[in-house]
């Protein structure tokens, strides 16, 4: 007992000397929260439009204060061609141009009809449709107004409840998704470059020959890792709690455990990718590109996976983060018990099962 | 001169002969270029909806089928009630619910007002946005539609309309893969850049081959040129391989000038490789530098433009992202592939890319001393 | 015994502190030309650190140097065009074949392309490497390529050359082979400037200098060392001499 922890102090020792992985290991996770919560959103607002009056009538003034009182735009006024619509938007100066015809008023009064021009920089298609949605929901509150005095039959009203995150705010989706990551990063990049040091160095060799079984070795190395995940969950759950107003409705303690299940999932991934790679440098490749990249692509949470192709789709089955991030979702914001999470905690389980049973065969062919 | 012709004979060597690199230079681009564009899909589709239909009537059949043809829901169940309609929310098989009232058609024929109920999960706030947008927009089309069944057409014509015509540039088809293709190459030359570099000098700073080249007549300069020519034609090479990937895949072509691409590209390259070779003078071993471009390149990532728009980021975000090369280089692509913009147009980000390489090539080689 | 010869390498309390810790203490030895001239001591003697300062790869903090007729100080660049050096990782390119390393440094040191070539076949004829010529180094033996990388760090014929630990992990006939090339050199005018702890490669040396705790305790012949210290061994002379060390691994 006593050398097991004299071993799992020397792995602590490794992991706190190298302070550039330390950054790595606890600033991506901070900065990701950071950024995340108070800079990204895929939010439209503050687009540079310009707006073409070349009515500047009564109509067309009332609608244009209606659109500058909205914080979706930054308005300029010009009267442009649409060869300088086309240069404008080219240079990037603005992403709309909204135009006014000329008599668009007197049209407005005379034909009850009028058109208005809405010119979108789509290059963003979400950007380009958003806008134009925006000022056709303006347009058409305007529309209504006027109409206002002639009773309209056969109204549907909209009544719109957001559950679970009434702001729409972006932390809730992503804060999940971070731990996920985090954690992968962590268990598996770290500690298959740890095991393959020490086979590097040789003294993998010595160990193996020591009285220490080869199991306590394995295990001594994934505890500060599992150790360092932990510390990291609670990072960012303080970050998220204090910082970004994201309470956690669910049991902690559940929160807790399925997080430590989720650890030792991404810790025999990293013992598979260490039975599979020949040096540091290898199993740091695999577990980037192998590893990081599926996962922050298929798991769900920056990219909704409703969107992509079949195959992604089926793909994204086998990434442990993926089912994580629903168990997390579950239960850190829909506050639901166990009940709701065992299928995705029982798949899980079956590929930690996986993970070490076929690590377990490759360590013992290698040894012959 | 002629020594620089020696560095650089060495290198192409050695990186010609390192299988990791090659595979690393090919694969990635490919990977990255068809994998990612089709993860990266922020169309919502496939919006899973629970109706509960109290009313029965042909009224809430036609909403129903109407929503359903839309193309942008799928029909997950019937619920018999609100209860029931919660609950498949929770276990996620719905996204949003909603609920026709009782007596819908026949209180809507007798002028009186109806409202439809939607509850949406809300956890991922761009879905639910846009979900119960289109369905706010089918729902006031339907009702639109039964007005015009229903009413004089000439009480219609009383009403003063304002037809809005939209349209839109460059992007017709609104393809998700126009906007993003070009943006995820700009990550790629990136990564390939700014990695390579680094990861090359320190595994030499590991080995002792730099002490050994300290102690000869080699400039400062010369070494340091040596290293950044050839990863810069790398650089170059991928983003060729890239730009071909993207046109036989994506039949993506560039509106704006070619050339124009390549010029911003070199100058990009050289204040990438000069982050690289910065990060390099401040690491021991391959996995520091390692870490320390991964906490960069995150950032970078998330902050260049490529998935969230900068014009939403708030003041002190949108510094950050003045700062970083990454976001005029996505800004440049998507100007030149999309829009087809000039030199003139480009002109502020070539100047201020420029100025980022000399501050970062300057920096580094300051670090980077022969002597202690 | 030569009579008075050019003095390649000349230092007058030349000292190197980092903060409070002074690792070279006011060393004060001239080197002649074409010696093979010895520098012994414990590993954090100072050693590397002083050999360091000879090649302009550390800036000394005080005293003077002069290495190849050039001041250490103020024109550390040009030194490097008189000197080789071999560092203990033998600092060939692994990924790279014999003749490409032989090529490479040829060129960086400023051959011309007829020099390199005639070099190349020199070089290679002389090691007996006909057959490995074009192959990675990474292949090579340790013995071959640490002979590869001595005469590789004398490809331009300098004037003092600096050998960090050269001999490193071989067996002794393959350390002898070495030292044969080493007086090779010395006979061609090659000043030779070793630092090793094989005690029984000092007597291979012309004259040889201890180092213990940052300054010279001996610097002499071998055969007069052995005299003064009333000993029949170099090793002897050490330990007598290591015995009043502060600084040492332990």
């Amino acid at each position: 007992m006593k050398q097991f922890f004299a071993f799992v102090t020397k792995e602590f020792s490794h992991v706190f000397r190298d302070r550039k992985t330390l950054l790595m290991l606890f600033g991506v996770p901070i900065v990701q929260i950071v950024l995340f919560g108070f800079a990204l959103t895929n939010e439209i607002k503050n687009s540079n439009i310009v707006i073409v009056d070349n009515a500047k009538d009564l109509a067309s003034q009332q609608i244009i204060t209606k659109i500058a009182s909205t914080d979706y735009f930054k308005i300029r006024k010009d009267l442009m061609s649409a060869s300088q619509i086309d240069a404008a938007f080219k240079s990037g100066d603005i992403k709309m141009a909204i135009v006014f015809p000329e008599n668009f008023y007197t049209d407005l009064l005379h034909t009850n009809k009028a058109q208005i021009q809405v010119i979108a920089d789509a290059s963003d298609p979400n950007t380009g449709t958003t806008l134009t949605n925006y000022v056709t929901g303006i347009i058409a509150a305007y529309q209504a107004q006027l109409n206002a005095t002639i009773p309209i039959p056969e109204q549907i009203n909209i009544s719109t409840r957001m559950l679970y995150n009434p702001d729409l705010k972006g932390a809730p989706n992503f804060v999940p998704g971070v731990i996920a990551m985090v954690m992968l990063l962590i268990c598996v990049m770290m500690t298959s470059i740890s095991i393959v040091r020490e086979k590097e160095l040789g003294t993998m060799e010595v160990l193996l020959v020591s009285p220490f079984k080869p199991l306590y070795v394995i295990l001594a190395k994934a505890v500060p890792y599992l150790v360092l995940s932990l510390i990291n969950l609670t990072v960012i759950l303080l970050l998220s709690v204090f910082a970004l107003d994201l309470p956690i409705k669910g049991s902690i303690l559940l929160l807790y455990a399925v997080s430590t299940m989720y650890i030792i999932t991404s810790l025999s991934l990293g013992l598979l990718v260490s039975t599979g790679a020949k040096s540091q440098y290898g199993a740091m490749t695999l577990s980037l590109v192998g590893m990081m990249l599926p996962t922050m692509m298929l798991s769900g949470y920056i990219f909704p996976i409703e969107n992509m192709p079949l195959v992604l789709r089926i793909l994204s089955n086998v990434v442990p983060a993926k089912w994580f991030y629903l168990i997390i979702k579950d239960v850190m914001l829909k506050g639901l018990g166990f009940s709701y999470i065992w299928k995705e905690t029982l798949i899980l389980f079956g590929m930690t099962v996986f993970f070490l049973t076929l690590s377990l065969r490759n360590f013992k062919t290698r040894l012959e | 001169m002629r020594t620089l012709k020696f560095l650089l004979q060495k290198e192409f060597r050695q990186i010609f002969r390192n299988k990791n690199i090659l595979r690393m230079m090919f694969m990635t681009p490919i990977i990255q270029l068809i994998i990612l564009p089709q993860a990266a899909n922020y169309t919502i589709r496939n919006i899973n909806i629970a109706v509960i239909d109290l009313d029965h009537s042909s009224y809430s059949q036609k909403f129903v089928n109407k929503v359903l043809s839309s193309g942008y829901f799928k029909l997950a169940a019937l619920a018999p009630d609100y209860k029931a309609g919660y609950d498949l929310i929770e276990k996620d098989k719905a996204d949003i619910l909603i609920e026709i009232p009782q007596g819908f058609e026949s209180k809507l024929n007798t002028e009186q007002s109806q409202t439809i109920s939607l509850s949406v999960d809300a956890i991922n706030g761009v879905k639910a946005a846009v979900g119960s947008g289109y369905l706010t927009n089918i729902i006031q089309d339907f009702n639109n539609q039964i007005r015009l069944d229903w009413i004089q057409p000439s009480t219609m014509n009383q009403m003063p309309t304002i037809d809005v015509a939209s349209s839109n540039w460059y992007n017709p088809n609104l393809s998700y893969y126009l906007f993003m293709v070009p943006g995820i190459l700009v990550l790629l030359v990136t990564l390939i850049g700014g990695n390579m570099t680094s990861q090359n000098i320190v595994r030499e700073k590991e080995m002792g081959t730099i002490e050994q080249i300290n102690v000869t007549p080699v400039k400062k300069y010369h070494f340091i040129l040596g290293k950044l020519i050839p990863f810069w034609v790398l650089g170059v090479i991928v983003f060729t391989l890239g730009l071909l990937i993207a046109r036989v895949v994506y039949g993506i072509i560039p509106l704006g000038s070619v050339a124009l691409l390549y010029l911003f590209v070199t100058v990009y390259l050289i204040a990438i490789m000069g982050f690289g070779l910065l990060i390099s003078t401040y690491s021991e071993t391959p996995m520091q530098a390692n870490s320390l471009t991964f906490f960069f390149m995150q950032i970078f990532n998330m902050m260049g433009g490529l998935y969230t728009p900068i014009d939403s980021m708030p003041g002190w975000a949108k510094v950050l992202t003045d700062v970083i090369p990454i976001s005029y280089f996505i800004d440049v692509m998507r100007m030149i592939v999309i829009k087809g913009s000039h030199f003139h147009d480009i002109i502020p980000h070539i100047l201020i890319v420029l100025l980022m390489g000399v501050v970062l090539n300057t920096w580094a080689i300051l670090n980077y001393r022969k002597t202690t | 015994m030569e009579t008075k010869k050019e003095v390649v390498i000349r230092t007058k309390d030349l000292t190197k502190r980092f903060g409070d810790f002074v690792a070279v203490d006011k060393i004060t030895f001239d080197v002649h030309k074409g010696e093979i001239f010895g520098f012994l001591g414990a590993n954090g003697a100072g050693k590397t650190t002083a050999m360091r300062m000879l090649c302009g790869l550390s800036r000394p903090t005080s005293g003077e140097a002069m290495v190849a007729g050039v001041d250490v100080y103020h024109k550390p660049e040009e030194i490097k065009r008189n000197i080789g050096y071999m560092s203990q990782k033998f600092s060939l390119y692994e990924d790279l074949t014999v003749l490409e390393n032989i090529k490479f440094y040829a060129g960086i040191y400023g051959l011309t392309d007829k020099q390199i070539k005639d070099k190349s076949e020199e070089l290679v004829e002389k090691l007996g490497l006909q057959n490995q010529a074009k192959v990675l180094v990474s292949l090579l033996p340790l013995g071959w390529r640490q002979k590869l990388a001595f005469s590789v760090a004398i490809v331009h014929q300098p004037k003092v050359v600096f050998l960090d630990e050269p001999t490193g992990g071989v067996d002794p006939s393959t350390r002898k082979q070495f030292w044969d090339m080493i007086y090779d050199a010395s006979e061609q005018g090659i000043t030779i400037f070793v630092t090793t702890h094989y005690l029984d490669e000092a007597e291979y040396c012309d004259r040889i200098c201890i180092m213990v705790d940052g300054s010279i305790k001996a610097l002499d012949t071998p055969y007069l060392l052995k005299q003064k210290y009333g000993v029949d061994n170099i090793t002897d002379v050490f330990y007598q001499l290591a015995r009043t060390a502060k600084r040492s691994d332990n």
